[in-house]
Order: C-alpha cells, then structure tokens, then sequence
C-alpha cells in the first residue's frame, strides 16, 4: 500500500496499462508535452513515445472519431478531454459511433476505448466549465459510465475501464485530483465495474453518494453519528451498470434514503436510482426519498454563489435528519 | 401559513367591490387558481381566482357587502391552521392606499412569536389525546391522519409492518410530518397492545364462570365511521331537522291485495309478486292521482315531478341505501317485481351506480320483514314525502257489526309540511288506501 493522490493513482493506472498492453494509447489536448493539463499524464511521454501518447489539436468531435476508428481496428485508446465540458463537442462520435457500432454491426465492431477527464464543478470557472454530465451519457445503452471517488477506487477502475470492450466513460473530479489515499501496489490490482462499494456502515439512514459528494457525505455520517444517527454511505462508482442491489439491500436494512449529487436535479442519475428504490424496495421506505441535488442553475462564477450551488455537509445532514423524522 | 385574501383591483377605475357570489363556503377546499367568488366591480361582475391553495378557513365581507380595495376578504389557511392574529389585525392602512395589482394578495405575517411552531402544537396535541387514553371513561384519541382528510396517511413500510401484524391502521396515531404513520408508530403500537386500548377491535369475551370486573364507567371501543355512514349521517340530519316532518298513520286491510298476489303468482311462479311490489305499484299509482305529493320543496320554488320515482330503502350491510325504480307508474308488477330484484342484490354487494340510488320522488321503507307493527321513517331529502310499512298481520276488526279476522297493515307517512299539507297527505293516504284494498282499481 502507498499513499497517493488520485491525480498519482490515474497517472499508475495508464502507466501500467500501457506496459501491459501494447495496443493501448493515449491521447488529447496537452496529454504529451505538457504532461496533461491537470499533469494526470506526467512523465508518459518520455517513457513511452510519441506513437503512444499523441497530443491532439483543439478538435474533440475529430480525435474522438480517430479513437473509435483506433478501437474498430483492434486498439485500445483512451482519450483525454482536457474537462468533459469539451466533451459536448464529441457526443457525435461518443454516442452514435461508440455507443452504437457493436449493437449495429452485429456483434462485429467492439469498441474497447476510454474516454476520461475532470468533470463536476471546480473552483470559479462559471457555468460553461462546472458541469457533471454522468447523467447524459448514463442515458445510453451502449456505454459504461465510472466516477471514482478515492484513489485507489481511481486506479482500480480505471485499469478494469482500459481492459473493458465497451466503450467507458471515465469522469474523474477536477477538486479532487490532490485527494490522498491508500492505494495497492500490485500492477494488477483492479476494481470490477458494476459494483458498489460501502464506504461506511450504518443502520438508520442510506446516502447514495458518487464523487464529489462521497467525501461530503462521509463527514456529513461523522457528523449524524454524534446525533445519534447511524448513516451507511453507499457509493456506487459505477453509474452504468447500476449496481442497485447494493442500495436495495441497504434501503431495507435502513428504510430511509438520502440521495446525494453534485448534477442537476432533473433527470439525474439521482432520478433513476430514486426510481429503482422505489420499484424494488417500495414495502421498506419509512420516509419519502430525498435528494440532495446541485441547484437547477447554471453554476454561477461568484465564490459564494458558487458555494451555494453544490450540495455540503449542511445539506446533507438536515435531509437525512428530515427523512429520520427528526426535525 | 394562511393567506389572506384581500379586495382585487379588478379595474382600472375600481375602487371598491361588493361581493356578488361566494363561490365556495368557509371549509371548502381551494386550489390556486379556482374561482373563489364573483365580484361586481363599478363595470362588470368579474371572477377572482384564489391565490394559495388550502381550505377557504373564514369569509369576512359576505355577499352584498362592499369593501375597499386591499380590504381583508377572506383568509384561506390549512384546515386546523389557527388564523386568529389574521383576524383580529386590520388590514393595515398602507394596503388600502397603495391600489394593488389585478389579484393581489398579501403573504400571511410570520406568526406571532408566542404562537408554537405547526409541529411542535400536533405533537402536543397527540401526546395530551393519548394522556387521555388510559383513563376510563375517555373517548380514544381521533386518529389524526384519518381524521385531517379521512385518508390515513402511512410510509409503505408502516403500512406493511401493520398489515403482517394485523395492527388496524386506522386506530394509530401517526407522529410523521402531516400525522404520517411511520415506523416508529407501528412499532409503539404493537409493543403495547395493552395500553392502547383504541388499538384493541372488539372486546374480549368473558370466560363462562368468571364475573368481567367492573370499574368505573362502562368499557367502550370506538369504530371509525364507514363513508356510508358518515353519507348517511350528513343526509339524515339534513332532514329531521331542518324539515318539518308531520306523520299520517293509516290502518290498511291486506287481504284482498295478499289474494292478488296469491293469484298471479299462481299463474306463473317465476314472476314471484311480493307485497312490496304491490306496494310500491299502488304508491306509484297514488301520485299520479296526487301530484301535489310527487313534489319537493326546492328554497324559491316547489318542484312536481311527472313520474313516480320511488325509491325503495334496502338494508345492506353497514347501513342502508335506495335504490329508485324509475316511472314505477308505467310499469308492470313484474316489471317492477323485477327490477327490484336485481336492484336490491346490486345493493347488497354495492355494486350500484350513483344515479341508480339517487333522485327518487318519493321513497318507500318496508320494516314488516321485521315484525315492526308500525313505525315512521326519516324523509330523504329533497323527496317530500316517505312511507314507512309496517308488518301485516291477521287481527280482529269489525265488520258490518261482526268481529272478523282481516290481514291488518299499518303505514305511515312522513311529510314534509313545506311542499305537502296535512289534508293533501291525508288525502293521497286515502287513495293509496282505497287502491291497496281494492287492487283491481290498479287495472281500472
């Protein structure tokens, strides 16, 4: 074990997948030269070559496209928006190419490529540039979607991600990149996809938390505890495919949910998974289900308007207390 | 948080309105948007609309009334909501000054720093109702979700926890946001059965040899009252009290009509004639003759009906219902033997439409199934008349001075003295007499 950021944690897990495997490659805006606009991709170029880390021109609709003809042909690329704010630019080729060529070539087309980037809000960067776009790409069959929230969470699914035939949206979190953690040191030490984890146990109340909120549901459950209120924080790290037995379990162990997000409220991935608990767990909900959502605005630039837009520990703990009927 | 409602400006010159309709009345429920009342302005009578949702809690200026523009109208709250400061405050000055926009109305101020916050009132509330529940003697505590909107409001688990334990929801007191049954309540109320005894259905029965201890004022379980029984309740009282009842009693002699009915039925025993058809043809017969009797009293206007509706009162299982044979004076004794039937039997499994129980001329209430000799009958409203029958049987009458034995039946009639008269009953009574001892008028 080491401890390490989650920037150092996705810089490994590239490093090791290229050595593993020498169809896989990287490429994007600044990812060789500049070492990666947020330096996940320090040190690549030099140990690996130009033919493997390739910086791109400001293009996003056009390296994406490269990468799905790249995966076509039996490569493995990962492809780096400098922040999945960029991606926009590429949905064409992320959603009618890469979604779509396995299920419209008749199983003949897979399509093993990464696309990955910061996403969510960062600190100050205004409405364009703070946006959490999991909720879009979940939308569609054809696509795995991975948000980390640690770095060895960070590490292990993005290796599974690199070694997956689906295409896999990997949307890392621009605040969290210096986050600390331990992290294994066996190069082939991976996460499944799919699958939840519990990132603490409770009994009253669960909080389905990915990314950004994973940690401020954890001290928002540090803080409930000394209320006398036993939080499970459950995240699911996956968003496509939904690991939502995890949460169903949960849910009828605990029968109150709060569901925090960085996202918009309307059609989030909060949406759907509030839905499923309703479908699969309806008998067990003792209060109705809350979401903690970022406001339905655009993230505004002004620091304190900023701090008001994305959900807190604030938050957080009077919607559980809410559902726990405490208030 | 209650809303008051003030004086719109409904036109650009308008400066005061009056009060032309209320079109709901204090305890309706309003939605924002819906029309609360008609206003007549200096041009026009407009429509206001409610601008909260809730329940229209207190109308202050009543039809006819004027009042000035922002003049407290009405206050529209939640149903229990104590809107007491709202209305001892005046509207202030400036509200009446500064002319407000098209349907404008003020937010509520916030409470009164003495009043106690909404939750913190239902809990006492609940906790001082069920103080009460232990002592003999007290009534039980009205479950306050099922009491608020007749719906008890419970969370899917509670709800689930309460089926597999056979808890009776509508006996829990819920302590969730807005008397939500949660958790914690079904989990209270199965842990002490004993202590609750409003939790506990029926009473237990006494072992033979043991003597129940008694203590105190008589031991009691309270039923919530089923929507039928609420309906009839509200119908009834709508009744006996504001109508003024008068009752004729006649005494009628059966034999030829049970004779009658002896004789058809022979003819063809499906047809299967009871008295009561008989009845209810003879009393459609009746008010043909007696239109002045097929009536009802309508406020500004007596209302005479062209056919004879007759509602006949069938018992069913919690309570009891009419089911209207339509133009009965244009139907056949098996017709109407009929149509009975198969009303009665929808009755009983409660599968009849709205309009099949509703809007009958007159109605008719047979208790001689029962062996009741005689007794009188509640008018449903707006009918103007009822007629209870009672049981037939043989007795000894006089008969061109000799004492014979003749099929006696008594029925009264119940009038509504605001349509019908005492000689006008009277008289249908004789007519309705005459026929039911003479049934071969029916085919006169």
């Amino acid at each position: 074990m080491s401890t390490i950021t989650i920037r150092e944690a996705l810089n490994q897990a590239i490093r090791e997948e290229l050595t593993r495997d020498e169809k896989v490659f990287i490429m994007g805006e600044e990812v060789a030269a500049y070492d990666g606009a947020y330096k996940v991709t320090k040190g690549l170029l030099h140990d690996f070559g130009p033919k493997r880390v390739i910086d791109t021109p400001i293009t996003e609709l056009g390296f994406a496209g490269v990468g799905v003809g790249a995966a076509m042909v039996g490569l493995r690329p990962i492809v780096e928006f400098m922040t999945f704010n960029f991606s926009i630019l590429a949905t064409d080729q992320i959603i009618n190419s890469a979604a779509k060529m396995l299920y419209m070539s008749g199983g003949q087309f897979k399509i093993p490529i990464v696309f990955r980037g910061p996403g969510g809000s960062a600190f100050q960067v205004s409405s364009q540039h703070s946006q959490a776009l999991e909720s879009w790409y979940a939308y569609f069959p054809g696509i795995k979607v991975v948000m980390p929230s640690t770095p060895a969470d960070a590490k292990g699914l993005l290796k599974s991600a690199i070694r997956d035939d689906d295409p896999v949206i990997f949307i890392e979190q621009e605040r969290m990149y210096g986050n600390k953690g331990e992290v294994p040191d066996d190069p082939d030490f991976t996460i499944p996809l799919g699958v939840a984890d519990i990132k603490r146990p409770g009994t009253d109340v669960t909080i389905v938390a990915r990314s950004l909120m994973v940690p401020v549901a954890l001290k928002a459950a540090e803080q409930l505890e000394q209320q006398g209120v036993s939080c499970e924080v459950i995240d699911p790290r996956t968003i496509r495919p939904l690991d939502i037995d995890t949460i169903v379990e949960s849910v009828k162990k605990t029968n109150r949910v709060v569901l925090a997000e960085e996202s918009h409220p309307i059609c989030g991935v909060n949406a759907e998974i509030s839905t499923q608990i309703m479908e699969r767990a309806f008998d067990y909900l003792d209060a109705p289900i809350k979401r903690v959502s970022g406001a339905d605005v655009p993230m505004p630039y002004a620091k304190n308007l900023e701090n008001l837009a994305v959900p807190d520990v604030a938050k957080i703990v009077a919607a559980v207390r809410e559902v726990a009927y405490l208030d | 948080m209650a809303t008051k409602v003030i004086m719109p400006k409904l036109s650009p010159t308008m400066e005061e309105g009056q009060i032309s309709r209320w079109l709901k009345k204090e305890g309706d429920k309003v939605a924002m948007g819906e029309p609360l009342a008609e206003i007549d302005t200096d041009k026009a009578t407009m429509e206001m609309q409610a601008l909260a949702n809730g329940v229209l809690r207190k109308i202050i200026v009543n039809e006819g009334q004027s009042a000035p523009l922002g003049d407290l109208i009405a206050v529209i709250g939640t149903a229990d909501e104590d809107i007491s400061s709202l209305l001892a405050a005046p509207a202030p000055a400036a509200e009446k000054e500064a002319a407000p926009k098209p349907a404008e109305r003020e937010p509520a101020p916030p409470p009164a720093p003495t009043a106690q916050p909404a939750p913190q009132a239902e809990a006492a509330a609940a906790s001082a109702a069920s103080a009460g529940n232990g002592q003999g003697g007290q009534p039980a505590p009205a479950p306050a979700a099922a009491a608020a909107s007749g719906r008890i409001i419970v969370s899917p688990l509670a709800a689930r926890m309460a089926a597999e334990s056979g808890l009776d929801l509508r006996l829990v007191q819920g302590s969730g946001p807005g008397g939500r049954i949660i958790k914690k309540d079904i989990e209270a109320a199965i842990s002490q059965p004993k202590a609750a005894p409003a939790s506990q259905r029926y009473p237990r029965p006494v072992e033979p040899g043991q003597t129940a201890p008694v203590a105190g004022a008589s031991a009691y379980r309270d039923e919530p009252a089923t929507q039928i029984r609420q309906t009839i309740a509200k119908r009834l009282v709508t009744s006996l009290g504001p109508v003024p009842h008068f009752f004729l009693t006649s005494e009628i002699e059966m034999d030829r009509a049970a004779e009658m009915r002896r004789g058809i039925n022979a003819l063809d025993p499906d047809l299967k004639i009871s008295i009561n058809d008989i009845i209810i043809k003879v009393t459609a017969a009746a008010l043909i003759q007696h239109p002045e009797v097929n009536a009802s009293f309508q406020e500004k206007f007596l209302r005479y009906y062209e056919h004879a509706d007759v509602g006949v009162a069938v018992a069913i299982e919690d309570g009891l219902i009419t089911p209207v044979v339509r133009a009965a004076d244009q139907k056949s004794l098996s017709q109407i033997a009929a149509e009975v039937r198969e009303l009665a039997e929808r009755a009983r499994s409660k599968k009849l439409k709205p309009e099949e129980y509703t809007g009958a001329t007159f109605s008719i209430s047979n208790l001689g199934m029962f062996g009741i000799d005689e007794f009188t009958a509640v008018i449903n409203p707006p009918e103007g008349a009822i007629l209870a029958i009672g049981a037939m049987t043989p007795k000894p009458v006089v008969r061109d001075n000799e004492i014979v034995v003749r099929q006696i039946m008594r029925v009264t009639m119940s009038c509504d003295h605001r349509v019908i008269d005492g000689a006008t009953g009277a008289k249908f009574l004789q007519t309705f007499k005459k026929i039911l001892e003479n049934p071969l008028y029916l085919v006169v």
